[in-house]
């Protein structure tokens, strides 16, 4: 069992690190060979190898460059450290939380208002819809910004670019979710002269869970984000997104890429948490095992 | 008289222009009857059963429930509808799903569990109460689902096709049950088949119905004895009876 699930993904990891080395000598030959020629150094392939291996900046670090970074900068470091990895992951995994736990709950108000109303269908689908067109990097900086004028701002703000965005795929899947019973079961329901507040909670709301929890999967992942984008306006204080600007303006791109690994993996967590949730769940409505 | 219908009509909007769906139909149910409605499909026998569970308004014509309209009988939770699959919530235990229409009109707990055990007794599922469907054969769901349209003791069930979906020993075998099920509890039924021998064996009155436009072609009032075991169907009489739906049968395909 553990066998068939871990081959693959270690197999799937082992060939990206073989392409990312490749790419790492390929693409930091040029600045070495550079400095050979002005240095006038004799020089062989596994010096070329060994060295583009071991630039303070590179184009690309490789693997073991960032491992080590990570490793640095998250076990070697007190977690209350500015330069603790741990501390900025907390940083922005707080405000991924926040704005996730309100973009679900608006994104479920609103489709229970959709299904339930019909003034609602017509008039908030098309909003709900276009709200996704604007591109969030434009929008975030004008609600850090507009927020901070009213004196808000820290948390809050960030969680709500991550609300903004994972309210949607909860408000879609759920609309579809609290809509998939079949009509012969709300035909059924009206031979017992149920009211609509009865039908909504013993037939359409537990016929939505597993649209909810295929969704609740995707908006965690943008909710994450939106957390990311919304650190990035803020000047650099603190957080994954602050780690990621502040690398780019001094050119760390082993920070950057550091950065950018660990946000994979709290994503992939954070994933993988509600897909646990989600098995429990549908374990204890009956779901064979 | 349960079901009283007089000069029912129906008449469905559809792109290709009206389809007569009922046509004219008269019909009276007594208290107590076993009534089977069978034709081909289309003949609007389906249609019918809606029409008496207010699932479907006609168009003309009037129809009475005990006495009421549709609409008042269904609000007086006056019959107990069994569809042509189980149609159980599959989140719930087999005994939740009996409860089902008890927690909706709100009997107290103690009472509730009571009419579950009772129900669960009843149609031979016992032990199975904390089963979910999924767990259960399609011939175990579907006397779940004739548990659960009995619990809150309606005198009127109608059933659309509920063994349409089973193979024929499974049936046969529900067949002999509902037919005990039914003479203890001397329930009115209202039965929707296309099976020959399923109407014959069970029914008091069999109505032969044809399509386009869906309308009754004869009413056959059985005189086989109340005591049918499932060797019945190959007496001169039960055949004679089968001839008889036959040929009704028949006379409705005349016209197309």
């Amino acid at each position: 069992m553990l066998r068939q699930k871990l081959l693959p993904v270690l197999t799937i990891i082992a060939a990206i690190a073989v392409i990312w080395y490749g790419f790492t000598v390929y693409l930091n030959a040029p600045w070495q060979l550079d400095q050979y020629e002005k240095s006038a150094t004799e020089w062989s392939m596994t010096d070329l190898v060994r060295d583009t291996m071991a630039h303070d900046r590179p184009v690309l670090p490789a693997p073991h460059q960032v491992v080590a970074e990570i490793w640095k900068t998250t076990v070697k470091k007190k977690v209350t450290s500015k330069r603790s990895l741990i501390y900025h992951s907390w940083i922005t995994l707080s405000s991924t939380l926040l704005g996730f736990v309100m973009g679900t709950f608006t994104g479920m108000m609103l489709a229970i208002f959709i299904v339930e109303n019909r003034a609602m269908d017509k008039s908030l689908m098309p909003w709900i819809i276009a709200s996704q067109t604007i591109p969030i990097l434009a929008i975030a900086p004008m609600i850090i910004v507009v927020l901070n004028a009213i004196g808000l701002s820290g948390l809050l703000p960030k969680a709500l670019i991550s609300t903004y965005l994972s309210f949607f795929p909860i408000a879609v899947g759920m609309v579809k979710g609290l809509r998939s019973p079949d009509p012969m079961l709300i035909d059924l329901m009206r031979t017992y002269n149920c009211s609509r507040w009865q039908l909504f909670i013993t037939l359409r709301l537990p016929s939505s869970i597993p649209y909810l929890f295929t969704s609740m999967k995707i908006a965690i992942a943008i909710s994450l984000v939106g957390a990311i984008v919304g650190e990035l306006p803020t000047g650099a204080v603190a957080g994954l997104g602050a780690r990621l600007l502040s690398g780019s303006y001094y050119g760390q791109t082993i920070q950057i890429w550091s950065a950018l690994l660990t946000a994979a993996t709290l994503a992939a967590l954070l994933v993988i948490a509600v897909n646990i949730a989600a098995q429990i769940t549908q374990r204890m409505m009956g779901a064979p095992k | 008289m349960v079901i009283k219908a007089d000069k029912l009509n129906l008449d469905f909007e559809t792109n290709d222009g009206v389809v007569h769906a009922l046509r004219d139909l008269d019909l009276e149910i007594g208290a107590g009857e076993f009534v089977s409605l069978i034709g081909p499909s289309g003949c609007g026998k389906t249609t019918f059963l809606r029409v008496i569970a207010d699932l479907e308004t006609p168009t003309g014509g009037s129809i009475a429930v005990n006495g009421q309209p549709p609409e008042q009988a269904r609000l007086a939770r006056a019959y107990g509808y069994v569809f042509q699959a189980p149609a159980l919530l599959s989140w719930r235990t087999i005994a939740r799903n009996i409860s089902l229409p008890l927690e909706i009109m709100g009997l107290s707990s103690g009472e509730q569990q009571e009419r579950v055990e009772r129900m669960i007794n009843l149609v031979g599922l016992d032990g199975f109460g904390g089963k979910f469907p999924w767990q259960l054969s399609g011939g175990m769901q579907q006397r779940a689902s004739i548990a659960r349209a009995l619990a809150f003791d309606a005198d009127l069930l109608l059933m659309d096709e509920p063994f349409g979906a089973l193979d024929e020993i499974v049936r046969d075998h529900l067949n002999e049950q509902l037919l005990q099920l039914w003479k203890k509890t001397g329930k009115t039924i209202c039965f929707v088949t296309h099976s020959i021998p399923e109407a014959v064996y069970l029914s008091t009155k069999i109505v032969v119905m044809s399509p386009r436009p869906g309308r009754i072609t004869d009413v056959i009032t059985s005189d086989l004895p109340d005591d049918r075991p499932l060797d019945i169907r190959e007496t001169p009489k039960f055949l004679e009876i089968a001839q008889r739906v036959r040929e009704g049968l028949r006379e409705g395909h005349a016209d197309d």
